[in-house]
């Protein structure tokens, strides 16, 4: 058993769970962006799954993975921008709409892939890695760590972008206005809906890169429902993490180490379910809320459409 | 009268309103409004609720649009088209409600509105902030989170706020409904500083000492029209209460007397009769928030009228709640006809007697989508003979609702009408209606005033003192002290949720209340 | 305030409580329904065309499979009975307010545990006690599965869309691993539970193969339109669900109700579970799980939480999913374009019901 653990395996299992952190990263840092500014964005589900569709399309027909990525943010902000429009600017329920659009995304990529590809699942090649130098000479954590694809450093490098955003930009304030007391930002000049919309949108094209990045960098093809829950996770990650982007980092890599380790489970030939490392993480969440739960700071004016002069 | 002295365009005019007409569905809240305003000078706008303050303000702050006339900037027509327009224009507003976002800093919510790629210029704010501040002898806590603040430094917050937008019109809208006595007189030092600077300022009352207090110029408005002017020579020729009679004549018609000063009839309380209410050392946990409340002790015997003055958020809607059994007590004892309560719920309390009627009527009191008839058994769902084992009863509902609309007098198209359209005196009867409803024993009214038009108002005082007549005890909590004085027996003060005092309804009622609202001894 | 209001924000939009009904609003609701469902089957046509399908070979194909054929309408028939479950399960949270997003959990540990409990029982009993017996189980699993979310909500605040949204994550993995290690059938190589024999499930109906499922379903949904609507209980959990507050300040026991919200509605799932196995699977198979939770919120909103509008929606989804199905096989159209449709039917009708706000407000207000 003493294989099991070594320093390979140990490798594998990290370098695994960083790529499964990824997207779950990237969604739920979209879904802070929407929550903070007042939108509760249900529908990213949805724009994962655009962005992981038109980002494989994109990929394998230009053989660019980076152009992948550009049409995988413009498939996540189309998807955004119905739910900015119906639910920002006219104010329909966001989670009516947020269901509607996940199902509706879920039928028509898989619908758009079977079209495109019928029955055959082609594969993109493999990513090519950025090795960090000394970095990556760390044993264990260098080679899984440190040898990724350089995608995975500029999502990392994209948590504390957002974070200097939240405290330390005029756009962070007023998202903050937003989401808190939508009125005040109103009154001080700057458009709800502008700033609503904004948020969605940025929402749309993470949640997109998201799904690219799972389809194209972690499993290197598109399936249908590829993206099996890792949008409504993000929403788990964003409403635990209080407005704060690290946490969010923290809790994908929580996820990413349990679904890594049930492949590497698969691998070892353990007899244990997959499921059961898979409800770890969620367990361990239940347990914390069970125990220190204490109401969520939300904003205040989650999920309420905001109308001018409303009393 | 001499409302005919602005209506021609004055190159002094900063901002000029022409024949201005809003209309609301079901209400026209500005009918062809003319308006002047000056710098160097406080417009107040004096008027009751549904004047059409509000409805004005919101057009002068770009919030909401004219239907009709127009508004001079300068002298030049201009359609004020979002609250960025109002600003860059020079027109700054503190709202009624604060407009402050209480997870940020005073520093944050200042520098709200700034181009959104760019750093906020915090430097820059402090330097201008300490000299603005310094010329008004005003200090401000920069670094504070605003939920931290009280309600008078959020104000002084959003006065500044313009101030660092370079206003040339500042409008403060019923701005001292959230102030003690003294923080009153504070804002009108500071607005006369404020003028001296060469700024307009339109301050918007209800109140008829204040607009005479602090006011160059009164405008008032009645059901959306402007019915008078007193221009500042007049006002400089006219002692005080020539202009507060003038002023009355012009919102109320020919009476001379101010309305609302009914004279209080004289009843005779029992002495010895036992308490109904028994309020002993009662204490609340404070919350996030809201203010707790310490050693609370009071009774009420029948027919007596027992007031709570003080200022908003000093833990009135608490002690109400506390006693309607809706929020815990950490410690004391609540009797009622001398037997504890304290163990029993809500629905429990109000089968004995104990009635709240709250002041949040549309938030709490009904469910607006609901129709009115139901929203008359919304505390006795269940009950025969309304539900016979669990299920409702239609007939038995509509028959007595009907006969409680007819009784409280509701103006209501029908019976199944969603309670959130009707006006906000009706609904205050259809509360009215459910907590005076038989059985009642012991009545807390929290601020039953409140939003009211002169009408509504009256009769809802009348009713208080039906009430009491009756021989039930009332508990009246009330931030209008005219009201108080006009209606209790006894008016209790609270603080900082602490009963700081109680004084008898007697001639020095006004100054005794007045030094304990702003922790001096009675 | 927190996010707790969006649900009441939502029921106003959707209750159709308050409304008066009378003919012409019957017409005017019908029109309004059937009016954006035409314009959805358009817009879902299109997309159709696009792929180089006939959008009407593939309508009336549907419609043959899933409504005209004697086979297709009696799956349609049989395929109702969880989905309505699930729908009167639905209604119940949304009505007060509550948005239990966890129903695919409690649907397959119902499924599961009534999979495990009938054919264990029916060796021990007669098989229609074993099937009452299975179904108490099952909803009382599926109850119990609800009470984390339910009590965190009610006595702690926690929003309930994040707890049940993992629960259902949780859910789904612990009926898999029950499937695999505990209630796997020693008999069969790959994992599943054991079969309940085609004699003990459920009776089909008459002649047909409908399941008597079908008639359990209608009555549940039946019965809660008439608890949500016409009793004391109902009233108390739609002052909950519209205005919080007003049920405190009204001495409604909040919590209690909120437990009692969460119980029934997890209830109802667990039933559509065990109804789907005991009348139609016989078992489980391990990562069996037919996502119809998430499926059946559009219905019930699209029926404005009305429970015979239910039947009507639940209906139509059958059809279409049956239809659907069937058109998968034979004209190569995946099945996955029900959801698209439906996903479009929900889009366009509440862009339809804003309109017609909007142009009743702007009616009203130049009547005057």
């Amino acid at each position: 058993m003493t294989g099991l653990f070594g320093e390979i395996f140990l490798s594998a299992l990290l370098f695994g769970a960083v790529t499964a952190a990824i997207p779950l990263l990237l969604a739920g840092l979209g879904e802070q962006m929407s929550e903070k500014a007042g939108v509760l964005n249900i529908g990213i589900e949805g724009m994962m799954l655009a962005g992981a569709y038109l980002g494989f399309v994109g990929a394998f027909y230009s053989g660019s993975l980076w152009l992948g990525f550009l049409t995988s943010a413009g498939g996540g902000i189309a998807v955004a921008l119905v739910m900015a429009l119906l639910c920002v600017r006219i104010g329909l329920n966001q989670i009516v709409i947020g269901i509607a659009l996940t199902l509706g995304l879920e039928g028509l990529t898989a619908l758009l892939h079977h079209f495109q590809f019928s029955r055959s699942y082609p594969r993109l090649p493999a990513v090519d890695v950025t090795v960090i130098p000394l970095l990556s000479d760390i044993p264990v954590i260098g080679p899984a760590l440190f040898r990724q694809h350089l995608s995975v450093y500029l999502a990392v490098a994209l948590v504390f972008a957002m974070g200097y955003v939240y405290r330390r930009t005029q756009l962070g304030l007023n998202l903050q206005a937003a989401g808190d007391k939508p009125a005040a930002l109103d009154v001080a000049g700057i458009d709800v809906v502008r700033t609503r919309t904004i948020a969605v949108l940025t929402t749309g094209a993470l949640a997109g890169l998201g799904g690219a990045f799972l389809a194209n960098v972690g499993a290197g093809l598109f399936i249908p429902f590829i993206t099996n829950g890792a949008g409504f996770l993000g929403i788990v990650l964003a409403m635990l993490a209080r407005g704060r982007p690290v946490w969010v980092l923290f809790g994908a890599l929580l996820f990413g180490v349990c679904l890594s380790l049930t492949t590497a489970m698969q691998v070892a030939g353990i007899n244990i379910p997959t499921d059961v490392i898979q409800m770890l993480p969620f367990l361990a969440v239940m347990i914390m809320l069970v125990l220190f739960g204490r109401r969520a700071s939300l904003p205040a004016a989650l999920g309420i459409p905001y109308e001018r002069g409303a009393r | 009268m001499s409302s005919a002295s602005s209506l021609s365009v004055d190159k002094r005019d900063i901002v000029a309103l022409e024949g201005v007409t809003k209309r609301f569905p079901g209400v026209v809240a500005n009918d062809s409004v003319d308006l002047a305003i000056r710098p160097g000078e406080v417009h107040v706008l004096l008027g009751e609720n549904g004047a059409g303050k509000s409805t004005l303000i919101g057009m002068l702050s770009g919030l909401q649009q004219p239907d009709e006339g127009r508004i001079l900037v300068d002298g030049e027509p201009t359609a004020i088209t979002s609250p960025r327009h109002a600003l860059a224009l020079g027109i700054g507003t503190v709202f009624q409600h604060m407009m402050l976002v209480p997870t940020l800093t005073v520093a944050e919510n200042l520098l709200l509105g700034g181009p959104w790629w760019q750093r906020p210029k915090t430097e820059e704010l402090e330097a201008r902030v300490a000299e603005i501040t310094r010329t008004l002898g005003i200090t401000v806590k920069l670094h504070a989170r605003v939920s931290e603040l009280s309600l008078g430094e959020q104000q002084q917050v959003e006065i500044l706020r313009a101030m660092v937008r370079n206003s040339r019109l500042l409008i403060l809208d019923e701005s001292t409904s959230m102030l003690t006595p003294k923080g009153i007189d504070e804002l009108g030092a500071l607005m006369r500083r404020l003028v001296e600077q060469g700024l307009a300022i339109v301050f918007i009352t209800h109140k008829l000492k204040e607009a005479a207090a602090f006011g160059d110029r009164i405008s008032v408005l009645k059901l959306g029209r402007k019915v008078g002017e007193i221009p500042p020579e007049r006002f400089r020729a006219l002692g005080e209460q020539v202009i507060i009679s003038e002023i009355v004549e012009l919102m109320f018609g020919k009476q001379k007397d101010d309305p609302e000063a009914a004279e209080r009839p004289v009843r005779t309380i029992h002495a010895e009769a036992a308490p109904l209410l028994q309020v002993h050392d009662l204490g609340v946990a404070p919350t996030d928030d809201a203010p707790g409340l310490s050693s609370i002790s009071f009774d009420i015997r029948p027919g007596e009228l027992l007031g709570i003055a003080g200022i908003d958020g000093n833990g009135q809607k608490q002690l109400a709640e506390a006693l309607a059994g809706q929020r815990a007590t950490a410690y004391g004892s609540v009797r009622l006809q001398g037997a504890t309560i304290d163990a029993l719920s809500v629905g429990e309390r109000r089968e004995r007697g104990l009635r709240y009627l709250t002041d949040d009527r549309l938030g709490e009191g009904t469910v607006g989508t609901f129709p009115v008839s139901i929203n008359f058994f919304l505390k006795q769902v269940g009950a025969a003979p309304f539900w016979r084992r669990g299920v409702e009863q239609r007939a038995e509902i509509d028959k007595r609702a009907a006969q409680l609309v007819r009784e409280y007098d509701v103006r209501t198209p029908s019976l199944k009408t969603p309670v959130a359209r009707l006006s906000g005196g009706n609904i205050q009867k259809v509360l009215l209606a459910r907590e005076l409803a038989e059985g009642a024993k012991v009545v807390i009214f929290n601020k039953p005033t409140y939003g009211l038009d002169l009408a509504n108002t009256l009769a809802s005082r009348q009713r208080i003192r039906d009430t009491a007549a009756r021989g039930l005890a009332v508990l009246l909590i009330s931030t209008d002290l005219e009201e108080l004085l006009s209606m209790c027996d006894r008016i209790a003060v609270i603080a900082n949720g602490l009963l700081v005092g109680t004084v008898e309804n007697a001639d020095d009622a006004r100054t005794k209340i007045g030094r304990l609202m702003i922790g001096l001894a009675a | 305030m927190s996010i707790d209001t969006a649900p009441s924000a939502g029921a106003t939009a959707l209750d159709a409580t308050a409304a008066v009904v009378t003919r012409r609003d019957i017409q005017h609701r019908l029109l309004m329904t059937l009016g954006p469902i035409l314009a959805a089957l358009i817009i879902a046509g299109s997309i159709l065309l696009a792929v180089g399908v006939d959008p009407l070979a593939y309508y009336s194909f549907v419609l043959k499979r899933g409504l005209l054929s004697p086979l297709g309408i009696q799956q349609t028939l049989t395929r109702m009975a969880p989905l309505l479950f699930l729908a009167a399960g639905l209604i119940v949270a949304f009505r007060a307010g509550m948005w239990n997003l966890g129903g695919d959990g409690q649907f397959l540990l119902g499924a599961v545990t009534a999979a495990a409990s009938a054919p264990a029982l029916v060796q021990v009993m007669p098989a229609w006690l074993a099937l009452i017996c299975s179904f108490v189980i099952a909803m009382l699993v599926a109850m119990i599965w609800s009470l984390v979310p339910a009590l965190l909500r009610a006595y702690q605040g926690v929003n309930e869309i994040i707890t049940t949204l993992m629960m259902t994550f949780l859910g789904t993995s612990l009926a898999n691993v029950l499937v695999k290690l505990v209630f796997r059938d020693p008999g069969t190589t790959v994992p599943q539970t054991r079969t309940l024999p085609v004699e003990d499930r459920l009776p089909r109906l008459f002649d047909t193969t409908i399941t008597s499922g079908l008639l359990l379903g209608l009555v549940a949904i039946i019965t809660v339109h008439l608890v949500m609507t016409r009793t004391a209980f109902g009233l108390k959990l739609r002052i909950v669900g519209a205005n919080p507050r007003a049920a405190i300040h009204a001495g409604l026991g909040v919590p209690k109700l909120t437990v009692a919200v969460f119980a029934i509605s997890a209830g109802l799932a667990g039933l559509a579970g065990a109804v789907d196995i005991l009348g139609v699977q016989g078992n489980v198979r391990a990562d069996w799980n037919p996502a119809y939770g998430l499926a059946v919120i559009p219905v019930v909103f699209l029926a404005r939480m009305n429970g015979f509008a239910a039947i009507g929606f639940v209906f139509l989804l059958s059809v279409l999913s049956i239809g659907g199905e069937s058109a998968a096989r034979r004209l190569g159209v995946p099945n996955h374009f029900t959801l698209v449709l439906v996903s479009i039917v929900l889009i366009v009708l509440a862009l339809a019901e804003y309109l017609d706000h909007r142009y009743n407000q702007s009616r009203r207000e130049l009547k005057r």
